[in-house]
């Protein structure tokens, strides 16, 4: 890669939103208005790429050769791992899959409950890591202002979590004896 | 013999027969009862030889957690393993099967001798007229029951999905029927936080499970006979 290339690469940062086997319009609507792409580019994002899972809601594209934001999308992939790692913030739909898998690549990420699930006890795991201060929490409806407020140096890191307990507990109960 | 004979004869009979009732009943509810109080409490003779396992699969999240807690869990304490997951979910077999075929190369055993796997009949699939889930709710019990008998587990994992239900209840009778006596049990979901599952609800209330664990603080609090073990993401 060349100077010029090597220096485009440092300074892009990537948003990457993902709803995972889902569909979910009404987040990938919400990233794609005007207000939500311009305070992304005001918070020193390059661009802005879109897991659009079952949904049918078909963001704009852009090169963002004008200063904007430049705008991409997909249906599925395989393993969106690589997409995490490469990104700068993340904006996920609430399922646990995804949010665990963001929190052990200590991205920042931004929550999205979608309130026409029926059951709706996604958003409980949500609120509570948000309580934690582990990830910010938003509703389609207020993605912009929670965008615009958020202070990503207020998040704490998620340290991952242990089976060991379990096992012991078990071991325990069926006579085996402690390791 | 005349009718006053005839009618006393038949009222002892009948007596005799709510009689007998009556006792089976008691006898069955006094062998439930027991049942419910030695699984709350820890086997009392040291564990000696391995255990045989059934690992009950769901789909996603779930299969992801349960092999988190299966790397944790010492192989040749519970041997042999059975999985068991919905027809329709082909993802979790798979991975399960992964599992065990990489173990199986890390001790040199062979592959046959890996886990076995099976597939069991959903009692509903989402969406379902409610009409034809009787039938198909009829279908998962009897498969269950079919596979229960072959496997007669002496452990039973799971964490969360509806496919538990049936084989959970199957194992309690064949405790309270002496048939085998299975130790259950259940993880509920990291995404439970406030409140249980209808499954984890269920083998609350019922005191199906032997311990049920949770992973956040708060249901703790509100199921007191929960164990509370952190996160195991």
């Amino acid at each position: 890669m060349g100077d010029r290339e090597e220096e485009e690469e440092g300074r892009r940062r990537v948003v990457f939103v993902t709803v995972g086997t889902t569909r979910f319009d009404a987040l990938v609507s919400a990233v794609d208005s005007e207000n939500v792409r311009k305070v992304l580019a005001a918070k020193g994002y390059t661009h802005l790429l879109i897991q659009l899972g079952r949904g049918s809601y078909l963001p704009t594209k852009s090169d963002g050769d004008d200063g904007s934001l430049a705008v991409d999308y997909f249906t599925f992939s395989s393993s969106i791992a690589d997409y995490l790692r490469s990104a700068s913030l993340v904006i996920s739909h609430a399922g646990s899959g995804s949010i665990f898998e963001t929190l052990r690549l200590c991205k920042p990420l931004v929550v999205v409950v979608n309130e026409d699930l029926m059951d709706n006890h996604q958003s409980e795991l949500a609120e509570e890591l948000a309580e934690r201060k582990h990830l910010y929490y938003a509703r389609p409806q207020n993605l912009y202002q929670t965008l615009a407020d958020m202070d990503l140096n207020t998040l704490l890191p998620y340290s991952p979590g242990d089976a060991t307990p379990v096992a012991k507990h078990i071991n325990r109960f069926l006579g085996f004896p402690d390791d | 013999m005349d009718k006053g004979n005839g009618c006393s004869f038949s009222a002892v009979t009948s007596t005799a027969i709510i009689s007998s009732v009556i006792f089976v009943i008691t006898l069955i509810l006094v062998r439930v009862l027991f049942v419910i109080y030695c699984s709350s409490r820890p086997m009392s003779r040291r564990a000696k030889k391995p255990v045989s396992t059934l690992i009950i699969l769901g789909s996603g999240g779930h299969t992801a957690e349960m092999l988190d807690l299966l790397a944790v869990l010492q192989k040749d304490r519970f041997y042999p393993r059975f999985y068991i997951a919905a027809a329709t979910d082909n993802m979790s077999l798979q991975k399960a099967e992964l599992l065990e075929n990489s173990l199986a190369a890390e001790n040199g055993t062979p592959i046959t001798n890996a886990g076995k796997f099976m597939k069991i009949y959903r009692s509903r699939e989402v969406g379902q007229s409610y009409i034809t889930s009787i039938w198909t709710t009829l279908v998962a019990m009897v498969h269950a029951l079919w596979l229960m008998i072959k496997i007669r587990p002496e452990v039973i994992l799971c964490n969360g999905p509806g496919t538990c239900i049936p084989i959970c209840a199957i194992a309690f009778v064949f405790k309270v029927l002496g048939i085998r006596w299975s130790s259950i049990f259940y993880v509920e979901s990291i995404a439970r936080v406030r409140r249980l599952s209808l499954s984890g609800l269920l083998l609350y209330k019922l005191r199906i499970a032997d311990q049920l664990f949770v992973q956040w603080p708060r249901l703790q609090q509100q199921y007191p006979r929960a164990i509370y073990v952190g996160r195991l993401m």
